[in-house]
């Protein structure tokens, strides 16, 4: 199938890009590499009378070091992220989570701020951005906001970007040492996981220093799991503190039942993936 | 309508195309290259792959206007139309018998070119992995791993790899 007709405009700057949107308003959608659009539009469940191509805005791809932080510009691909050095020192968790989106040609087109701003539930940089203390940098018609993970998520595929902003670039902490492993459950291959777990650790001297767990697909927004860092931190990294803490994964989430799962079954899967996670990031 | 240039298959191209028009639909109904086939309305089964300056990408999941000003390759663009030799992917396809009906072979070669490219000496898995986004619903997958094993190890040992490490001039 193909896509209902629409127009077409592909600016070349963020300011070119703002004025197309305060012009055609909602009657336009914002198409970055297109990866999850281009399907809705073929399948028509949406028709938009304007798309606004981000692909030729040079100034929104690349990664940037910033000091104390990384900055990842909206419009860099899968294939680059996973593959960026500054990405793989100071933010282990998402080049190991980028690296597993879809397959490898959809990675030659999908994008890092497009996947982040479309926020499916079961999106694979979601919860890896929460865990890291993203901040999500908004473009709009009077400059630029920050915005922390805990209030970009705002619901299914729902953001703190408006109809008239766009999402330019992610900022990260960097988590420089910090090992990682994204863990993350399918039922057939270059799918959306089921669940998934993305965990970061520092560890000193055999004591684990810092830790931070992010979940995939156990709710409507993506998830940090804050009672299984804060049984990590300051403890010796055994089996068995990872054990116990693994088991409170699913503390507090209110996960999907669908085709592929009910809610128990994630319930119980998130503490298994949660606890593999952790051991495969301590090089278990 | 909107104008749009590229370069195909070393060819260039300039043509008015509807903006919803997808980049296989072009190169198909537009250009008549039917070497690259649709075959899901899903963007799952990678039949449609083609390389976009040099990267793999399912062409039914990029519009034509996207392409504006890029390099584009597809399955009847590998063999060397001079002398008239299958690209050593094709050849491997061929000697391993990697294919039963033969629909998905145009998206498992073009993205078998782009693994090779990337990973020249892949392990099994790699290459299980790498083929992921194309999918094959008569061969399981095994003949088509060993076309992949085959091409791998000829391009290693040919005189002239030509194609998995040629990269096309820029338009």
């Amino acid at each position: 199938m193909i896509p209902a007709s629409f127009d077409y405009v592909a600016p070349t700057t963020v300011e070119e890009a703002l004025a197309a949107l305060a012009q055609y308003g909602d009657e336009a959608k914002i198409i970055a590499g297109g990866q999850s659009l281009l399907p809705v539009l073929r399948m028509r469940l949406n028709a938009p009378e304007w798309v606004i191509d981000l692909g030729r805005i040079d100034s929104l791809k690349g990664v940037r070091d910033e000091g104390d932080s990384i900055l990842i510009g909206a419009m860099t691909r899968h294939c680059d992220v996973a593959t960026d050095p500054l990405v793989a020192e100071h933010a282990a968790l998402v080049a190991r989570a980028t690296a597993t989106v879809a397959d490898e040609q959809v990675r030659h087109r999908g994008t890092f701020g497009g996947a982040l701003a479309h926020a499916d539930p079961a999106g694979d940089l979601g919860a890896p951005a929460l865990a890291l203390d993203a901040e999500f940098v908004i473009a709009g018609p009077g400059g630029e906001r920050v915005v922390p993970g805990s209030e970009f998520f705002q619901g299914l595929f729902e953001t703190a970007v408006s109809e008239d902003e766009l999402l330019v670039g992610v900022r990260i902490p960097k988590h420089t040492g910090w090992t990682a492993h994204y863990e993350k459950f399918v039922r057939v291959a270059h799918q959306w996981p089921i669940c998934a777990v993305g965990a970061t650790l520092k560890v000193s001297g055999g004591v684990i220093e810092g830790a931070a767990i992010g979940l995939t697909n156990m709710g409507a927004t993506p998830l940090r799991a804050a009672g299984v860092e804060q049984a990590l931190v300051g403890q010796q990294a055994t089996e068995e503190v990872v054990r116990n803490a693994a088991a409170l994964a699913a503390d507090g989430a209110e996960p999907p039942s669908d085709l592929n799962g009910d809610a128990d079954y994630r319930r119980h899967l998130v503490t298994v993936l949660t606890r593999r996670a952790i051991t495969k990031a301590l090089g278990g | 309508m909107a104008r749009i240039s590229m370069r195909v298959d070393g060819m260039k191209v300039t043509d008015d195309v509807e903006p919803r028009t997808l980049l296989v639909q072009y190169l198909r109904e537009g250009l008549g290259k039917t070497g690259t086939v649709i075959g899901c309305d899903t963007s799952n089964c990678g039949a449609c792959t083609v390389h976009l300056d040099g990267d793999s990408v399912k062409s039914c999941n990029v519009l034509a206007v996207q392409a504006d000003g890029c390099e584009v390759t597809t399955i009847e663009g590998l063999a060397d139309t001079v002398e008239g030799d299958l690209h050593p992917v094709q050849e491997a396809f061929r000697e391993c018998h990697g294919l039963q009906c033969g629909f998905c072979t145009p998206g498992m070669i073009m993205q078998s070119v782009d693994l090779l490219k990337r990973n020249p000496q892949p392990s099994e898995d790699e290459i299980r992995e790498g083929i992921e986004g194309n999918l094959c619903r008569c061969t399981g997958y095994h003949n088509i791993v060993r076309a992949v094993q085959y091409a791998s190890g000829h391009l290693a040992t040919a005189a002239n790899p030509r194609g998995a490490t040629e990269e096309v001039d820029a338009l």
